[in-house]
C-alpha cells in the first residue's frame, strides 16, 4: 500500500507551485494511496535490459535551416499579457535570484 | 579574520569547476525562426514558439547542432552518436515555458580537454582542463526591475520582461574538477577562459563578447588542506562577466573560504554573485529547498543521431588551433615576447595576420594597428574591431609609405581620414591632397629660406654641431606643411651646411 | 439538410443544390435550438463562421477549384489554437485567451474551405473521459442528457451526435476521440502519431497527444482524416510520408482474406454484458464478410493503464507550467506587495481544476529525484514492452480489434468521484496511444441492457490507418443493412425546443 503525506503533498504542490488549501492537501493525501497503487504496478514487471520508449515514432535528426522568419508584433506578443508596460510584459517583484 | 593570498595558499589547494555559458552567433533561435540581433527593441524577436504559447512546438535549428558538434571537436571531445534533449523543470518569470530545453544525461560532447599555458615563476607551464561536457540548451529572457535600487531585484516593486533572449542558443561548457593548479588557480582559470574564447572565435560560432553577455563564466571554487585527499564545499559563483573578473573572483573566493575554515566555521553549498565594484561575492537569494528539476526526455524533439561521416566532414573544416597558431606567427613574423603579448591582448592577432596576408611587412602591419590605430580607437572609445579601417586599407597604407609616396607622418593622416569614413587611402589621399614633397629644387628653396631666418642655428651646424639640424629640419618640414620627405630633408640640409651625411 | 452526411453535403454543394451560407445557417440555428440541452459548444462563431461560408461560395461561383469538403461546417475541440478566436482548453485558467496564430490542423481546414463554427467543449487540457472536468460545465449525451458524452472530446463527439455539425475534430490522448465517439454512436479515429501536425494543439502529453477526426460515417470521418493529415516542419515529431489513402479505403470497404485479431486482454471480466454482445455480433459480421478471425495475445496490455497514469501525468506537469499568469490567461491574487512567485501559485490553484491539479502533483512526483526510476522509467519500459506485443501480434493479423470501452454512456456524476473507475473507461483504448499506432471507433449497435452506442475499435500499425478505413467501411455497410439504416438515426430529436 503506497501513500503521501500531507507534507508530501504539500511539498509536491509546492514544486508544481500550486497554493493548495488545507482541505485540498488531506484530500489529496488521502486518494494518493489507491492512485499509486494503481500506477506502481509498473514495478512488478521485471524490466532488466528493457529499452525505455520515449517517442513512439523512431525518428531522429529531425532539424530545421538556420533561417530568420519575421516574428510576432509586438502588439501580438503582448496581446495576451495581464499586465503590460513600455512594450514588455509586466509582472510582480521577482522573489527568487534567477538560476 | 582577513587573510592575505599567500596566507591561503600556504595551508589549501583550491579545486576549481568551470561551466562556461556560450550564446552561438546563428541567424536564428534555437527552437524557432526569430531573429537573434542583440539590442532589438523589447518583444519584437518573439514568436508562439520562445513565447511558450499553448501549443507551440519547438524544432531544432541545425546550425545549432553543427556548431556544437564543432565546439566539442575542438575542445577534443567525443560526439555522442545519440543523443537527447531534456527537460529541466523549474519555475521562474524569463524562462517562458517554466522548463529550459536542455540536455541532461545525454549531452552531444563528452570527455575533451584543453591545454593552456600560463608564466610561473619558473616559466611557462602548462596545465590541462579536462572536459566533461558540452551541452546543448537555450537562453532565457531578460528582466527589467523596476523600483528599488538601479535596476536590482532586492526590493523592485514590479519587473519588466523582454523575451527577445528567450530561445537563443546556448552550449555549456563543463570541465571535470581541475586540481593541482595550486596558487596559479586565478590564472589558470582566466587563461582557460582566454582559450575558450579563442578557440569559439577561430571557430567562428560565437561573438565570444564577454561584456554582452555572449560568453558567461560560472566558476566553481572549493578549498581544501593541502595533502588531504577530502575536497571541500564548493560555491559557484556566476555573472563573471571579464577576464580579468575570473581571476578575481576565484582569488576572492579562495580567500573568503580560507577565512571561513580557519575560523572553524563551514562553507556553504551555494550560488554567489560576483560584484564586479568590489571584486567581492554576495550570496544569492536562497530559494526555500533545493530545487528539483525533474528532467525527462523532451517528448517534442526526437534524438538527434550525427552521423559519422558528417561528424568527419566538421573535424576536417578545424581552424588551427589558437595556442599553436600563436606560436607559428611569433616565430614567422620574429615578434618579441612582449610584443606578442601586447597584440594578444589588444586582440589584434587576426587584423594584423589579414593585413600580412595582404603583403604588409609584418612588423610594419602590427605597429600600425598595436599604435596609432589602437590609440585612435581609445580615443573614440571603441574596439579597433569596430572602426570603419580595414586590414586592405593598412596594407594599402604601408605600401604607399614603402614606396615613398607617403611618409609615416602623412600616413597618419590618411589613416585618421579612413576611420573618419572619407574612404580607402587612395581616396583619403586624393581628396586631402597629401602628397610628399620630393622636388629637391622647391625642397631647396624652402632651406635656403630657414637657414637664412636661423642664421646662428645654421652656423652651429657648419661648425660641425649636427644635433642642432633637427631645429632647421623641424622648420623645413613646416615650411613644406609636412609633405617632405624628413629623411631627404635632412640629406639635402646638412649638405647644403656642408656637412656629410651618413 | 443537417441531416445529411458530410459526403452528400459536399456533393449537394458542388452541385449548387444548396450554399455553404445555408448549409452553415442552419447548423448555427440547430446549435441555437439544442446547445442548451447538450452543451456541446463553449464558444459559437456565428459571424467567421458565415463569413468563411459566404467566402467559399464566392470561390466556387468564381469557379475556383475546391477541395471536397469546401463549405462544409465542422466543431472544433477547443484544444485547438484558432487566431482571433477564444481558445481554452477547457481551463478557466485560459478565459478570454486569443490566439495570434493559427494551429497546423486550424490552416489546414481553412485551406480546405471547411467552415469551423465554434469551439467545443472537453475535459479540461483533455484530462478526463467524461467531458465533465470542463472548467465550464459538461457537456451532455444526446443519447440521454442525464448522460456523459465520454471524453475528452465529449463537445465535438456531442455536437456531431446531435447534428449541430456533421464532422468534428477532437484529440486523443488515452482514447479521448474513440471513448466518446463510442459513447454518442458515432465514429471517430486517432491517427498514427505523428500523422497530424500538434503544432497549436494545446498539449497535454506531447508522445501521446494526436487530433483527429469524427464522423458520422466511416467515409466522412475519412475525407476529414485527409484534410488534417501530413508533413509538418513546425512539428518535429510529425512523420515525413504520403498520407495513407484513408478515402479511398473507405469507398472500397472489403475484408475478404484478411486477418482479424482479438486481442485476448480486451475483453472478459470488467466489459458490460451488452458491449461484449455488440463486439461478438460485429466479429460473427466480419468472419461471414471474408475475415479470418484469430486471438492474439498481448500480455503487457495489463500494465498500459498504469503506464498511461504516469507517462501523462508527468508530461503534462512539465506541459501545464506555462499557465503561470507572467505572459498570458487568467492572473489571481496579484494584490499590493504579491510576488510573481505568489501570484503563480494562487493563478494555478484558482486556474486548474481538481483533475489537472491531481495529475500534475501526481506526474511532479513521479519525476522527481529519487522516484524517477521506479515511476517514470518503469512507465517508459512497460512502453516498449506493448510496442514490442503489438508488433508481434500484427505479424498474426492486419488489424486488431476490441470494444472501445468497457461500458456504455455512464451518468453524470457516477463516476467524478472516484478517479480510479475513471481511469478504467480508458482501458482499451490506451495501448493504441503508448505505442503512437492508429485506431477507429465505429458503432456497432446499441447494448440490450440500456439501449445506449457500443463502439468497436479497430487498431492498425503506425501509417496504415487505410486498414481502419477498409475494415470499418466494411462493417458499417454490413450494418448499416441490416440496421436498415445508420445507427445515428436511432438517437433522440433534441430539437423542437422553438
Amino acid at each position: 500500500m503506497s501513500s503521501l503525506s500531507r507534507d508530501d503533498v504539500a511539498k509536491l504542490a509546492n514544486l508544481a507551485r500550486i497554493e493548495m488549501t488545507e482541505d485540498e492537501l488531506v484530500n489529496l493525501a488521502s486518494q494518493f494511496g489507491s492512485i499509486l497503487d494503481a500506477v506502481a504496478r509498473v514495478q512488478e514487471l521485471n524490466l532488466d535490459g528493457v529499452k525505455a520508449t520515449s517517442h513512439p515514432q523512431p525518428l531522429e535528426n529531425i532539424f530545421r535551416q538556420d533561417v530568420v522568419l519575421p516574428s510576432l508584433s509586438p502588439d501580438q506578443a503582448l496581446s495576451g499579457a495581464p499586465a503590460q508596460e513600455d512594450q514588455r510584459f509586466r509582472v510582480p517583484q521577482i522573489l527568487g535570484e534567477a538560476e | 579574520m582577513a587573510l592575505s593570498y599567500d596566507d591561503v595558499i600556504a595551508k589549501y589547494e583550491p579545486v576549481l569547476g568551470l561551466e562556461v555559458h556560450v550564446e552561438l552567433n546563428t541567424e536564428s533561435k534555437m527552437f524557432c525562426s526569430c531573429s537573434t540581433t542583440f539590442g532589438g527593441e523589447p518583444n519584437t524577436q518573439t514568436c508562439p514558439v520562445c513565447l511558450a504559447l499553448p501549443g507551440a512546438l519547438p524544432v531544432v535549428n541545425a546550425k545549432a547542432i553543427e556548431s556544437s558538434i564543432l565546439i566539442g571537436l575542438a575542445l577534443n571531445c567525443k560526439i555522442a552518436p545519440y543523443s537527447r534533449f531534456s527537460r529541466k523543470n523549474y519555475f521562474y518569470p524569463d524562462m517562458p515555458k517554466n522548463f529550459q530545453i536542455s540536455q541532461y544525461d545525454e549531452p552531444i560532447c563528452f570527455d575533451g580537454y584543453v591545454d593552456v599555458e600560463i608564466e610561473t615563476e619558473e616559466g611557462p607551464k602548462q596545465f590541462r582542463i579536462e572536459i566533461e561536457r558540452v551541452h546543448m540548451e537555450e537562453d532565457t529572457g531578460k528582466s527589467l526591475h523596476v523600483g528599488g535600487a538601479t535596476g536590482r531585484i532586492h526590493g523592485a516593486e514590479y519587473s519588466l520582461l523582454d523575451y527577445n533572449r528567450a530561445g537563443i542558443p546556448l552550449v555549456e561548457i563543463v570541465t571535470k574538477i581541475v586540481p593541482g593548479t595550486g596558487k596559479y588557480a586565478p590564472e589558470v582559470a582566466k587563461a582557460y577562459v582566454a582559450e575558450l574564447r579563442d578557440i569559439l572565435r577561430g571557430l567562428k560560432v560565437s561573438d565570444v563578447k564577454m561584456e554582452q553577455g555572449s560568453l558567461r563564466c560560472d566558476a566553481n571554487v572549493s578549498l581544501r588542506l593541502i595533502g588531504s585527499g577530502v575536497l571541500g564545499t564548493r560555491s559557484e559563483t556566476k555573472n563573471v562577466n571579464s577576464l580579468r573578473s575570473v581571476e578575481r573572483a576565484i582569488r576572492g573566493e579562495m580567500i573568503r573560504h580560507a577565512e571561513l575554515l580557519n575560523d572553524g566555521q563551514k562553507v556553504k553549498q551555494e550560488t554567489r554573485h560576483f560584484q564586479e565594484e568590489t571584486g567581492l561575492t554576495r550570496s544569492g537569494r536562497s530559494k526555500e529547498q533545493a530545487e528539483d528539476y525533474r528532467y525527462f526526455p523532451e517528448p517534442d524533439l526526437v534524438p538527434v543521431a550525427p552521423a559519422a561521416t558528417w561528424i568527419e566532414e566538421l573535424r576536417a573544416q578545424l581552424p588551427e588551433r589558437p595556442s599553436l597558431r600563436r606560436k607559428r606567427l611569433k616565430e614567422q613574423w620574429a615578434v618579441p615576447d612582449k610584443e606578442m603579448a601586447a597584440m594578444i591582448n589588444a586582440d589584434v592577432l587576426d587584423i594584423v595576420e589579414e593585413t600580412v596576408l595582404l603583403g604588409s611587412d609584418p612588423t610594419k602591419a602590427r605597429t600600425w594597428w598595436l599604435g596609432e590605430i589602437s590609440r585612435l580607437a581609445n580615443e573614440k572609445d571603441l574596439a579597433i574591431a569596430d572602426l570603419s579601417i580595414t586590414p586592405k586599407d593598412v596594407a594599402d597604407i604601408v605600401a604607399l609609405i614603402a614606396a615613398g609616396e607617403l611618409t609615416d607622418k602623412l600616413a597618419r593622416q590618411v589613416v585618421e581620414g579612413v576611420i573618419a569614413g572619407e574612404g580607402n587611402p587612395a581616396e583619403v589621399v586624393a581628396k586631402r591632397g597629401i602628397k610628399v614633397v620630393n622636388d629637391d629644387g622647391a625642397l631647396m628653396a624652402a632651406i635656403e629660406k630657414v637657414c637664412a631666418e636661423q642664421s646662428e642655428t645654421a652656423d652651429k651646424v657648419r661648425n660641425g654641431h649636427i644635433p642642432a639640424a633637427g631645429a632647421l629640419i623641424g622648420a623645413v618640414m613646416k615650411e613644406t606643411k609636412g609633405q617632405a620627405d624628413a629623411a631627404r630633408v635632412r640629406e639635402l640640409l646638412l649638405g647644403h651646411l656642408g656637412q656629410a651625411t651618413n | 439538410m443537417i441531416n445529411k452526411t458530410a459526403a452528400e453535403m459536399s456533393n449537394a454543394l458542388a452541385k449548387g443544390e444548396v450554399t455553404s451560407v445555408a448549409l452553415t445557417k442552419a447548423h448555427l440555428d440547430r446549435i441555437a435550438d439544442v446547445d442548451p440541452k447538450v452543451k456541446a459548444f463553449l464558444h459559437v462563431d456565428n459571424e467567421n463562421a458565415l463569413a468563411q461560408a459566404a467566402a467559399v461560395d464566392a470561390d466556387r461561383a468564381a469557379g475556383k477549384a475546391l477541395g471536397p469538403l469546401a463549405g462544409v461546417p465542422l466543431a472544433l475541440k477547443d484544444v485547438l489554437a484558432q487566431k482571433g478566436v477564444p481558445t481554452t482548453a477547457g481551463s478557466k485558467i485560459l478565459q478570454g485567451w486569443k490566439p495570434p496564430y493559427d494551429s497546423t490542423v486550424v490552416a489546414k481546414l481553412k485551406a480546405a474551405g471547411v467552415v469551423i463554427l465554434g469551439k467545443t467543449n472537453m475535459d479540461e487540457f483533455a484530462m478526463g473521459s467524461s467531458t465533465e472536468n470542463s472548467g465550464y460545465g459538461p457537456t451532455f449525451n444526446p443519447w440521454d442528457l442525464t448522460r456523459t458524452p465520454g471524453g475528452s472530446s465529449g463537445g465535438s463527439a456531442a455536437a456531431v451526435s446531435a447534428f449541430q455539425a456533421p464532422i468534428a475534430i477532437g484529440s486523443d490522448t488515452g482514447g479521448s476521440i474513440r471513448q466518446p465517439a463510442a459513447l454518442t454512436g458515432i465514429v471517430g479515429v486517432r491517427p498514427t502519431y505523428g500523422a497530424v501536425s500538434r503544432y497549436g494543439l494545446i498539449a497535454y502529453s506531447s508522445s501521446l497527444d494526436q487530433a483527429g477526426p469524427f464522423g458520422r460515417t466511416v467515409l466522412d470521418t475519412a475525407m476529414l482524416h485527409e484534410v488534417i493529415s501530413g508533413h509538418d516542419p513546425k512539428d518535429a515529431t510529425s512523420i515525413n510520408a504520403p498520407v495513407p489513402a484513408v478515402v479511398a479505403a473507405a469507398k472500397s470497404g472489403n475484408v475478404k482474406g484478411l486477418k482479424i485479431g482479438v486481442i485476448k486482454q480486451l475483453q472478459g471480466s470488467g466489459y458490460q454484458t451488452g458491449v461484449l454482445a455488440r463486439f461478438n455480433e460485429s466479429l460473427e459480421i466480419l468472419a461471414s464478410l471474408g475475415a479470418e478471425i484469430v486471438e492474439v495475445d498481448c500480455p503487457s496490455f495489463e500494465f498500459a493503464l498504469a503506464a498511461y497514469y504516469l507517462i501523462a501525468p508527468s508530461e503534462c506537469s512539465s506541459n501545464l507550467a506555462r499557465f503561470d499568469a507572467m505572459r498570458y490567461g487568467l492572473r489571481t491574487g496579484d494584490v499590493d506587495g504579491a510576488s510573481a512567485e505568489s501570484v503563480m501559485n494562487s493563478t494555478r490553484e484558482s486556474g486548474f481544476g481538481r483533475e489537472v491539479k491531481r495529475r500534475i502533483i501526481l506526474g511532479t512526483y513521479a519525476l522527481s529525484s529519487g522516484y524517477y526510476d521506479a515511476y517514470y522509467g518503469s512507465a517508459q519500459k512497460i512502453r516498449t514492452l506493448i510496442i514490442e506485443d503489438y508488433k508481434k501480434a500484427f505479424t498474426q493479423a492486419d488489424v486488431l480489434v476490441s470494444p472501445t470501452s468497457p461500458i456504455t454512456a455512464f451518468k453524470i456524476g457516477e463516476k467524478s468521484e472516484d478517479p480510479i473507475a475513471m481511469y478504467l473507461a480508458d482501458v482499451a483504448t490506451i495501448p493504441v496511444n503508448l505505442a503512437g499506432i492508429c485506431g477507429m471507433s465505429l458503432p456497432a449497435g446499441l447494448a440490450d441492457e440500456d439501449n445506449l452506442p457500443v463502439g468497436f475499435q479497430i487498431m492498425a500499425p503506425a501509417m496504415q490507418d487505410q486498414r481502419l478505413y477498409q475494415v470499418g467501411a466494411a462493417l458499417e455497410a454490413a450494418l448499416v443493412t441490416k440496421w436498415g439504416g445508420h445507427l445515428i438515426s436511432k438517437a433522440p430529436a433534441l430539437g423542437g425546443a422553438k
